[in-house]
């Protein structure tokens, strides 16, 4: 320790301070998938880019992409601190302890872990606000099925994914008051082999509108093998299936990326809670289908700006759950805070969360 | 016509030399790959094979890795040897790390000294059972063991996945698929204060040398080889086929397990979804590697975490992605296995097509 302040000391004498200063502040980003998953880890990568862009030169950045979420998460975060990092993305909930754990040992580097709950001194979360792209959604998916069936794969049952359910189900039976879900969990966010076989059962079952909670395209495109249309997730995945394709609800972390790095530049980084969605530019309907009836279109222009405009929430009580309890009292709009903890599935899903 | 056949006798020189050669033919074509992508080759080849042992953080990270991947290989070398194709070490470590927790979770307020060897003897019981089914079905009913292990595996996941969703949730981690984290008293204690390298990795030297001991000292380990390449002969001699099969299945499991419960209660902490990145599988690859040798795993299982970790930090250092790690890493397999192949076998050219 004494060793090396004393180094330090000897660099700021020989004038090596200044071109320290000039150093490029260091982002490093942890993927649970592959860059090339089209979907979750592509979409953070391109927040990556376009914040890389946007400094122009003063920023870089690092990944590593493909990182299990068991004992190797904490050895790549560690790594990434110790190579210099002055701020870490971590973009899969599994990583919340590691992050926890690093941070608590690199007080000086800032961490930021998307999805999770967990924070400290330099420890911030962040997360999208998924169900305002799934209420319109499941508006689209209400007007367009014919079988008044609705299918949803999902990739585990936390509240984020048991939320957007929900938020899909009541968009859905607000303009179709016949409509079914059928719902199919795949235990992961990224197989295709599993989703294609998912996105097959469901359509067994009559599903004409599909939406996924999972990162491949392969729902899609089974979606236009057999004719049925479906909803993409997280990135623009009209490209694999031209006629099925509804619209994707594309996330955009750039916005988040930016304003994260400016502040801890800047000295005036605190850790919070962060939600962003259509308000924030980090959610956003991309390549809606020409093919689209007109009045369903505009049903979905509508439902956007609503939402958009901050006019309408659509965890908006009275709701009751499928047991018949009342979950959101009239009046009351659930806080982030309890959207972080929905578990109940509103009235009408014929299924039960699973336990 | 070309002809692979069998030599009589294999050159003890090239049994030494062959991994020298294919390391060094491994150097040359990695070179070219780095050198097509742009990358300098020296600073390459450094950052995955020497950067992952350059400082005491990386050994002990190293060790981390190397620890399942050998306790797995020990066992399966053993069956391997005993002609028992047990592809079933990732379901046995799975169910390790399962039986752990389960045992383990039950400590979460205490710090009875009792907590950490109840634990790792359930985790241990818990491998040798799941090691047990297909063994019981193996004999009883002569099922094909790669099979069974194989759907094992599965079975052990699925089990992990919905207890980590279900009764073994952190009741306070909002319906998050993670358990409580181990108090204190249940976690392995690490070998160095800092590092997380733990005991789990000294144990997996010790299981390695006592199942070379097994096999090259005692007379069951003797019974073990001569029923793994002559099993009528084993008969003819009195083995019980049985007893062997018990016994190397039973071994494999305990090690298997000990290798899950050791990753939960040692550098991960908690039960988690992802468990395991496919140790169980790499452990074949470790296990021939060694050339089925007990001694020979220790090196391999080095080997393989070196190379591991290489990746990681390759994409951090140099930002190589992982699919190109991927590529060196499938290089140098490649050139091990063919230089192995090459002791055993010769190619003949054989001009006459009636042969």
């Amino acid at each position: 320790m004494k060793l090396k302040s004393l180094l330090v000391g000897v660099g700021l004498l020989a004038g090596l301070g200044t071109a320290h200063a000039e150093d490029p502040f260091k982002v490093g980003f942890v993927y649970v998938g592959p860059v090339g998953d089209l979907g979750w880890s592509y979409e953070h990568d391109r927040g990556r880019q376009e914040m890389e862009k946007y400094f122009d030169g003063k920023v870089e950045t690092t990944y590593v992409e493909s990182v299990p979420e068991g004992a190797d998460a904490e050895r790549v975060i560690t790594q990434l601190a110790k190579s210099g990092n002055d701020l870490i993305f971590t973009t899969s909930f599994g990583y919340m302890n590691p992050t926890l754990k690093v941070a608590k040992r690199f007080p000086k580097t800032t961490f930021e872990h998307a999805t999770g709950y967990k924070r400290s001194k330099n420890m911030g979360t962040y997360v999208l606000r998924t169900y305002e792209g799934r209420y319109v959604s499941g508006i689209a998916a209400g007007l367009l099925t014919k079988t008044n069936t609705i299918g949803y794969i999902g990739s585990f049952p936390i509240p984020e994914v048991i939320r957007d359910i929900d938020a899909t189900y009541m968009a859905a039976k607000s303009v179709n008051p016949d409509v079914k879900i059928k719902i199919v969990w795949v235990n992961s966010w990224y197989d295709p082999g599993k989703e294609t076989d998912a996105a097959n059962a469901l359509m067994d079952q009559g599903v004409d509108v599909m939406l996924q909670h999972t990162d491949s395209p392969a729902p899609l495109i089974a979606a236009e093998k057999r004719g049925i249309r479906a909803i993409g997730q997280a990135s623009d995945q009209s490209k694999f299936a031209p006629e099925a394709h509804v619209f994707s609800v594309r996330d955009d972390w750039a916005p988040y990326y930016i304003k994260t790095a400016k502040a801890v530049m800047d000295g005036t980084y605190k850790p919070t809670d962060f939600w962003g969605g259509f308000q924030d530019d980090m959610l956003s309907l991309a390549s809606i289908n020409d093919n689209l009836p007109k009045d369903i279109r505009a049903k979905i222009d509508a439902t956007y700006e609503k939402i958009n405009s901050g006019e309408f929430h659509p965890f908006t009580g009275p709701i009751t759950d499928n047991k018949g309890n009342l979950v959101v009292p009239a009046g009351h709009t659930l806080t982030d805070a309890e959207l972080a903890q929905v578990n109940w599935y509103v009235e009408g899903i014929t299924d039960e969360v699973p336990r | 016509m070309i002809q692979v056949q069998a030599r009589t006798d294999s050159s003890t020189l090239m049994q030494f030399a062959s991994p020298i050669i294919a390391i060094a033919l491994t150097l040359i074509f990695g070179s070219i790959l780095f050198i097509i992508l742009d990358k300098d080759p020296i600073q390459a080849l450094h950052v995955l094979l020497i950067m992952p042992l350059s400082d005491a953080y990386n050994v002990g990270e190293m060790l981390v890795k190397m620890g399942p991947l050998l306790l797995c290989a020990v066992g399966l070398s053993l069956c391997y040897r005993a002609n028992l194709w047990n592809i079933g070490a990732e379901g046995q470590l799975l169910a390790g790390a399962l039986g752990g927790s389960a045992v383990g979770l039950l400590f979460v307020d205490s710090d009875s000294s009792l907590a950490l060897p109840i634990t790792l003897l359930a985790g241990i019981v818990s491998g040798m059972f799941w090691a047990a089914l297909p063994t019981f079905l193996k004999i009883k009913f002569n099922s094909n063991l790669i099979l069974t292990t194989i759907m094992f595996n599965y079975i052990a996941l699925y089990l992990l996945v919905w207890a980590v969703h279900g009764p073994l949730r952190d009741p306070d981690g909002f319906g998050f698929p993670e358990s409580a984290m181990f108090s204190d008293a249940t976690l392995l204690p690490t070998l160095i204060e800092s590092g997380r390298a733990h005991w789990g990795v000294v144990i997996a030297i010790l299981a390695g040398i006592a199942a070379w001991v097994i096999l090259s000292k005692t007379h069951l380990g003797f019974q073990i080889r001569v029923f793994g390449s002559d099993a009528p002969a084993a008969k003819y001699a009195g083995f019980s086929a049985n007893k062997i099969t018990w016994f190397v299945m039973l071994f494999a499991g305990a090690l298997a397990g000990l290798a899950g419960v050791a990753e939960v209660i040692g550098p991960i902490g908690q039960l988690v979804p992802v468990v395991s990145p496919g140790y169980g599988y790499a452990a074949i690859i470790v296990a021939y590697l060694g050339r089925l040798h007990p001694i020979g795993a220790i090196a391999a299982s080095i080997f393989l975490a070196v190379l591991y970790m290489g990746g990681d930090l390759a994409q951090i250092e140099m930002s190589i992605p992982t699919a190109v790690v991927g590529m060196f890493q499938g290089i140098l397999l490649f050139f091990l296995l063919a230089c192995d192949f090459f002791i055993r076998y010769r190619i003949i050219l054989n001009k006459d097509a009636n042969v």
